[in-house]
C-alpha cells in the first residue's frame, strides 16, 4: 500500500473527489473541459432530432419510421413512404431537375422526324449522349460499346455494310420486329473441291487474284442451279437487304475472318467452311421492351454510327 | 477547479485618435465597403447574358466580371489569381510588415466599423469601461443594446450585400424579403451575419492572435530590414527610462540632462491600440500593423512641441543606425514571381479563344472498313461557344490530303452565346499500300461570317490497331 501522503505534485491544483480510503487512498477530479461537454450535449441534441426526423429505433420486427416523409409515384399511385434512399432515388428519377429536363429533350427528339432529326445538331448531341446509355443496356451485349460487332458472329454497325438496310426506316423495322438470319449449309449439296471453287469465286469477287479455272467453276455454281447462290446474294453477288443477304462483293466480311487469314489458301478454307456450315442468326425484337422514342433515338444513333443510308 | 483551457479574454476598450494612418484607414475603409456594397449594383451592357457588372451564376455555370465572361474550363485562371495573391502579401509583407492585416484585411475594416458603432452609441473610452463595470441598469442596457442591435444590422447587410453577388442583385433584394429567394442566399446570408457579428463583434483581436494563420506566416517573413511600427527604445528611454513630465522634467533639455528619455509615459499609445498591446515592448505577434500608436505618439509630440517619430515606421536595421536595404533577393525575387505570374495570366485571358472546341477519337472501335475500300474514324468534337453573339460554324479537315468529312445529315451548325453541344463526325481515307497505322490531321472549325480566327485542333486517323 502506498504511504505517499501528498500524491499530488503541487498541492490545490487538482481537487481530488473528496472520498478517502484507508485514511489516505483519494482519487482525482479532473472533469472534462467545458467545450468538450457542451460538444457532447449538441451530439445529444442532434441525435433527438435526427430520431424524430428520420428512421432510428428498432422496435420489435418493425422500426420507428420518423416523421420525415418522401412523396413519389410508383405504378402510376402517389405513394408517401418514410426517408429512405431508394424512395429518394425514385423521387429524384421522377422530378429531379436533370431527369425532366431528360424527358423535355426526349419528348421533343421522339416527336421529330428523322429528316429534321438527323440534320439537327442539338439533337443529335441529344442522341448521342442518350443512346450511348441505352444502346449499352440493350445492344452493347451482342454489338459491342461502340458497335463495333464480332466478326463471325454479330454486325458491325459503324460501317456501310448493311444486312436489312441501312435507311432509318429499315433500321427501326429490325429493331421492332427484329430479324432473322439464315444461310443454309452446303455440306448435302457440295463437296470439297466444289466448296473450294465457290470460295475461290466470291473471294475474286473481293479484289483477291484466285485460279481462273477454280473461280470460273465457282462462278458457275454460285450463279447456277447447283448451289443457287445468286437467289439471295444477287447475280452480281450485291446482296438483297430484303432477306438480310449481304453483299459479297465488297471486301467487308461480318462472318467469315477473312482479314485475319494469312494466305489465299487459309482464306479460300476459311470461306469454304463456312459455306459448308451455314449460319442462322437472330436478331430480337424490341417492340414491347422500348418505347417507340426510345426505338427513335436509337435508330438515329445507330443511323449516325457511320454508315447510314 | 480544473485548470481553464484558455486564458479569458480581457476586454479591451480603444481610445480614438486622428492622425495622418487614420485618415488613410478611414480612406480605404469607405473606398473597399463603397467597392463591396455598391459593385453588385453596377449595371452593364451585354449583347446576352445579364446586365450585372459583377456575377457569379452558379446555375449557369459562368462568372461575369465586366465584359469577361469565365467559364468553369478557366478554373487555372483562379490559380493564378491566388497565386499573386499569395506572392503579393509575401512580397509587402518582406518590405513593410503587415500592411495587409493593418488597413486591408476585413477582420481590421469591419472591427473598425463596429468599433465606430460602438463609440457612438456608448461614448469614449472611458465611458465605455465605466459602462462595462456598472451593474445592469437601464442605460447599460439600452446603450449595449443598441450596439448589438447596429452590428446585427452592419453584419446583416454584410451578408446580403455578398450574396447579390450570385444573382441578379435587384430581384435578389426584393426575393430575399418577400421569401422567394433560395435556400442557399438564405443560409449564406445567415451564415455571414453570423460570423461578422461574432468576428468583428465579440472575437476581435482574437481572431488576429489566435486563429488567423497570416498572421503567423506573416510574423516570420519579417527580417532586420522590414519596415515595422517600432518604438524608438533609445530616444524614448534615455539611460534613466522614461518619466512623466512632472515638475523638473518639461523641457525636452531638462530631461535630456537628467538622462530621461523623450516617452511621458502618457500611455495614449496602449490606448489606442485595437489589440490592446504596448508596442514599447517591442515588436510582438499581437501587433497588426494599424499604425493608430503612431497617430497617437505623434499627437503628443506635438503638442510637447517635440519631433515626430518616437513611434515610427521603420526597420531593425535602421533603429541601430544601419542602412535598410529594400532591395534583397526575397523582395527582388518575389517582385518578379509577381511580374510573371501576373504576365501569364493577363497573357492567357487576352488570348483566350472564342470558342472551345475539343475533338476526341472514337476508340470502340477505332477504325473500320469500309464498302469502297477506304478506312473510317469517327470523332466526337464537343464545341463551347464563349462570345457573346452566335456563331455560324464549318468543320473542315485539313492536313491530310484526300481525307473526306461526314457529318451526316447535319449542315447548320449555330452555336448561340454560351451554348455547348458536341458534333458527331467521321472521316474516310484511302490509303494506299504501305502508309503507316496513324497518320495527323487536323479539323478546321471557322466562322461562316469571319467574326473569329479559324480555329485548328489536331487528332489522328487510323488505319490499323
Amino acid at each position: 500500500m502506498s504511504t505517499n501522503e501528498n500524491p499530488s505534485k503541487k498541492p490545490g491544483q487538482v481537487e481530488t473527489t473528496g472520498h478517502v480510503w484507508d485514511s489516505n487512498l483519494q482519487e482525482y477530479n479532473n472533469p472534462l473541459p467545458r467545450w468538450w461537454l457542451w460538444g457532447f450535449y449538441a451530439t445529444v441534441v442532434f441525435a433527438l432530432v435526427y430520431w424524430v426526423l428520420y428512421p432510428a429505433w428498432p422496435v420489435g420486427g418493425s422500426f420507428t419510421k420518423g416523421v420525415n416523409t418522401i412523396t413519389f409515384m410508383q405504378d402510376g399511385e402517389e405513394v408517401t413512404t418514410h426517408w429512405n434512399t431508394r424512395s429518394l432515388f425514385a423521387r429524384e428519377m421522377q422530378s429531379g431537375k436533370q431527369a425532366v429536363r431528360q424527358r423535355e429533350m426526349l419528348e421533343q427528339v421522339g416527336a421529330m422526324e428523322y429528316e429534321t432529326l438527323l440534320a439537327d445538331v442539338e439533337a443529335m448531341s441529344f442522341v448521342n449522349a442518350y443512346a450511348k446509355g441505352a444502346f449499352g443496356t440493350w445492344c452493347a451485349a451482342c454489338h459491342q460499346t461502340g458497335g463495333g460487332g464480332v466478326i463471325g458472329q454479330y454486325p458491325n454497325l459503324r460501317d456501310d455494310h448493311w444486312l436489312w438496310g441501312g435507311t432509318t426506316e429499315r433500321i427501326e423495322e429490325t429493331l421492332v420486329l427484329g430479324r432473322n438470319g439464315y444461310m443454309p449449309a452446303y455440306r448435302e449439296s457440295l463437296d470439297g473441291q466444289q466448296l473450294e471453287q465457290v470460295a475461290s469465286y466470291v473471294l475474286s469477287l473481293n479484289g483477291f487474284a484466285m485460279n481462273d479455272t477454280d473461280v470460273a467453276a465457282g462462278g458457275e455454281i454460285f450463279n447456277g442451279y447447283l448451289g443457287g447462290c445468286y437467289q439471295c446474294h444477287g447475280a452480281d453477288a450485291a446482296g438483297l437487304d430484303s432477306q438480310g443477304a449481304p453483299n459479297l462483293s465488297n471486301n467487308i466480311w461480318g462472318l467469315v475472318d477473312v482479314p485475319g487469314a494469312a494466305n489465299d489458301e487459309e482464306r479460300v478454307a476459311r470461306v469454304a467452311r463456312f459455306v459448308h456450315q451455314g449460319v442462322q442468326r437472330q436478331m430480337p425484337a424490341f417492340a414491347d421492351r422500348l418505347s417507340p422514342t426510345e426505338i427513335r433515338v436509337l435508330t438515329a444513333y445507330v443511323h449516325s454510327l457511320g454508315g447510314g443510308q | 477547479m480544473s485548470q481553464p483551457m484558455y486564458e479569458a479574454r480581457v476586454p479591451i476598450h480603444p481610445r480614438s485618435v486622428s492622425g495622418r494612418f487614420r485618415n488613410l484607414k478611414s480612406g480605404i475603409l469607405v473606398l473597399a465597403y463603397g467597392v463591396f456594397f455598391l459593385l453588385p449594383w453596377l449595371r452593364w451592357e451585354r449583347e446576352t447574358g445579364p446586365s450585372q457588372a459583377v456575377l457569379f451564376d452558379i446555375p449557369a455555370r459562368q462568372f461575369y466580371l465586366f465584359d469577361l465572361v469565365v467559364y468553369p474550363q478557366d478554373i487555372f485562371w483562379l490559380a493564378g489569381l491566388l497565386m499573386i495573391a499569395a506572392l503579393l502579401l509575401f512580397f509587402v509583407t518582406g518590405i513593410a510588415g503587415r500592411v495587409f492585416c493593418g488597413y486591408f484585411c476585413f477582420q481590421t475594416l469591419w472591427t473598425d466599423v463596429y468599433m465606430f458603432l460602438e463609440r457612438r452609441i456608448q461614448g469614449e473610452r472611458p465611458a465605455r469601461i465605466r459602462l462595462s463595470n456598472q451593474p445592469w441598469n437601464t442605460e447599460k442596457l439600452l446603450k449595449l443594446g443598441a450596439t448589438h442591435a447596429s452590428w446585427l444590422l452592419v453584419a446583416f447587410a454584410t451578408g446580403l450585400g455578398f450574396v447579390l453577388y450570385w444573382a441578379d442583385a435587384p430581384t435578389m433584394v426584393r426575393d430575399f424579403f418577400t421569401g422567394q429567394a433560395a435556400g442557399a442566399a438564405y443560409i449564406t446570408a445567415g451564415l455571414l451575419t453570423l460570423t461578422t457579428y461574432t468576428f468583428a463583434g465579440l472575437a476581435r483581436e482574437q481572431v488576429c492572435t489566435y486563429m488567423c494563420p497570416y498572421a503567423r506566416f506573416q510574423s516570420v517573413m519579417f527580417d532586420r530590414d522590414t519596415l515595422i511600427v517600432s518604438y524608438d527604445q533609445a530616444r524614448g528611454e534615455g539611460a534613466a527610462g522614461r518619466g512623466k513630465p512632472v515638475r523638473d522634467l518639461k523641457t525636452r533639455e531638462a530631461r535630456q540632462q537628467a538622462g530621461v528619455g523623450d516617452c511621458i509615459d502618457c500611455g495614449y499609445c496602449v490606448q489606442v491600440c485595437p489589440t490592446g498591446i504596448d508596442i514599447r515592448n517591442g515588436l510582438q505577434i499581437e501587433c497588426i500593423h494599424c499604425a493608430l500608436c503612431i497617430d497617437a505618439c505623434d499627437t503628443i509630440m506635438d503638442k510637447q512641441g517635440w519631433p515626430r517619430g518616437l513611434i515610427r515606421y521603420t526597420s531593425e536595421s535602421a533603429l541601430e543606425g544601419k542602412k535598410t536595404r529594400f532591395l534583397k533577393l526575397k523582395t527582388v525575387g518575389y517582385g518578379l514571381a509577381i511580374l510573371i505570374v501576373g504576365g501569364l495570366l493577363v497573357a492567357s485571358v487576352l488570348s483566350r479563344p472564342a470558342l472551345d472546341a475539343n475533338v476526341s477519337q472514337v476508340r470502340q472501335p477505332l477504325f473500320v472498313q469500309m464498302g469502297d475500300g477506304s478506312t473510317q474514324n469517327s470523332y466526337e468534337i464537343a464545341l463551347n461557344n464563349k462570345t457573346q453573339h452566335s456563331l455560324d460554324l464549318e468543320i473542315r479537315v485539313a492536313g491530310l490530303e484526300g481525307a473526306v468529312l461526314d457529318l451526316g445529315r447535319v449542315e447548320d451548325i449555330i452555336l448561340e452565346p454560351s451554348q455547348r453541344t458536341t458534333v458527331l463526325a467521321r472521316v474516310r481515307y484511302t490509303a494506299s499500300p504501305g502508309s503507316p497505322s496513324r497518320l495527323p490531321l487536323e479539323f478546321e472549325i471557322v466562322d461562316r461570317e469571319g467574326s473569329m480566327e479559324p480555329l485548328r485542333i489536331g487528332s489522328q486517323l487510323s488505319l490499323r490497331p
